[in-house]
């Protein structure tokens, strides 16, 4: 039984690799971008929010399996074609960018008016008052909630199968249905699990550091 | 001196201060008083710059103060609000030099041995390192009086400095603005307290609700 897990890791490992560089990438663009939409959603410019908002509900209100099906096999039909990876990763980045907006929109509606006219009668500026106090405030607020997004998200790129990209499930399952055993989805679970506690174990982390101050 | 001018004031379409006219001298206590609902904290955020005024103007011994407008008009002003609002993510000392550091540009090394100073004066630098949810609520008001003195403001305003403490802190904080006094500070209170305000009051305003 070891000569065959041997035998199937380089298979399953270039699966692993192909599910980090998603999970990381759209990580790196979604975070920003819903950063961005959640300022948006708070903007006092109204056709701005409106859309914003409209954006969000769509992306929440439809399964990402079928918008990861829409932008590589739909979008094609007029003309917009993706790769196979850059198709997931539009996909990915826009559906998660959504959620996070949503959960930076909370954290930063939770952050009291009072904080930021303390910081203005003494004479801090906007950005120093965005920077030292809101942000620290807002990701506090938010590390929690983001974190379980995190952890969705590994388990989410699994679903770049029915595009067809070789990630750690298809590799799995490959192996298992050339060999028919059970061996090859034992490991992908066991790897699975091994991704997400290592998110885990960095988002106790992030918390324990932010509970210096409750 | 800080004198306002005919100040007119509204919030939506209600008037809430109407061609109010007063002087608030120097190096004295000048305690604001008046129903709930009169206008109160309305006006001490026109004074602090929080809140724009309609008309009427400010002058800061005798030329014109526009704290709204002009951010560096706002160095004159200290505000201890009702709720403190000291920043949660800052330990006491962070509190206190963020804003001279930041708006004054003092160096850390000065900033903090000033801040030291004043935590001494308050009685409260054993609590440098905290953080505020482990304060008291007269700890706080303290820490939120040592970042605004930080600033060196001319004028310092208190919202109702007693509503959030224990009555018998009282005299300690009437106690503390008198020390204040004593080095020239000017002050304004708001206050509901009838008590405390015969305390520590070199003046009195009675701020009285518009009709209508
Ligand atoms: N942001 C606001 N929106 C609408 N109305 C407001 C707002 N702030 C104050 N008001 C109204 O303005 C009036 C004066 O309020 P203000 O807070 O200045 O009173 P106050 O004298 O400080 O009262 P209290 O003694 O209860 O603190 C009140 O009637 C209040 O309802
Ligand atoms: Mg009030």
């Amino acid at each position: 039984m070891w000569h065959y897990i041997l035998a199937i890791l380089p298979a399953l490992l270039s699966g692993v690799q192909v599910t980090l560089v998603l999970f990381l990438t759209t990580l790196l663009l979604a975070l920003p971008l819903g950063i961005l939409v959640s300022l948006g959603l708070t903007s006092r410019f109204r056709p701005l929010r409106a859309s914003l908002k409209a954006y969000v509900w769509l992306m929440r209100g439809t399964p990402l399996l079928l918008q990861l099906i829409f932008v590589f096999y739909g979008l094609p039909i007029i003309n917009i074609v993706f790769q196979r990876s850059d198709a997931a990763v539009v996909a990915f980045a826009l559906n998660y960018a959504a959620y996070f907006a949503e959960i930076f929109r909370g954290g930063l509606q939770a952050v009291p008016q009072g904080q930021i006219e303390s910081a203005q009668v003494l004479q801090l500026s906007y950005s120093q008052t965005i920077r030292k106090i809101v942000i620290p405030q807002v990701l506090k607020n938010v590390i929690p909630a983001i974190g379980n997004e995190v952890i969705n998200l590994v388990k989410d790129s699994s679903l770049v199968y029915v595009i067809g990209i070789g990630d750690l499930l298809r590799a799995g399952n490959v192996a298992t249905a050339r060999d028919v055993t059970l061996i090859p989805l034992v490991l992908v679970a066991a790897i699975y699990l091994l991704l997400t506690g290592i998110c885990t174990l960095g988002l106790r982390q992030l918390e324990k550091h932010y509970r210096a101050w409750h | 001196m800080l004198e306002l001018q005919h100040i007119n004031k509204r919030i939506g379409d209600r008037q809430i201060l109407k061609d109010l006219s007063l002087t608030i001298p120097d190096h004295a206590i000048t305690v604001i008083v008046g129903p709930s609902g009169a206008g109160k904290t309305t006006l001490l955020r026109c004074i602090s710059g929080l809140s724009a005024l309609d008309s009427g103007k400010l002058l800061l011994d005798g030329e014109p103060f526009d704290p709204h407008q002009r951010p560096a008009d706002r160095r004159a002003i200290g505000v201890v609000f009702q709720d403190f609002q000291l920043f949660p993510n800052l330990t006491v000392l962070g509190n206190i030099t963020l804003a001279p550091t930041l708006a004054l540009k003092l160096r850390p090394a000065e900033a903090e041995q000033k801040a030291q100073t004043l935590l001494e004066k308050l009685n409260i630098s054993n609590l440098r390192q905290l953080y505020p949810y482990a304060l008291s609520g007269g700890q706080k008001q303290r820490v939120a009086l040592a970042r605004a003195l930080a600033m060196k403001p001319r004028l310092i305003c208190y919202d109702e400095p007693t509503s959030a403490l224990d009555s018998g802190l009282r005299g300690r904080v009437a106690a503390l603005l008198l020390s204040l006094k004593a080095e020239g500070i000017t002050q304004i209170v708001v206050t509901h307290d009838q008590d405390f305000a015969k305390t520590i009051a070199d003046h009195m305003i009675n701020v009285v609700p518009i009709a209508g």
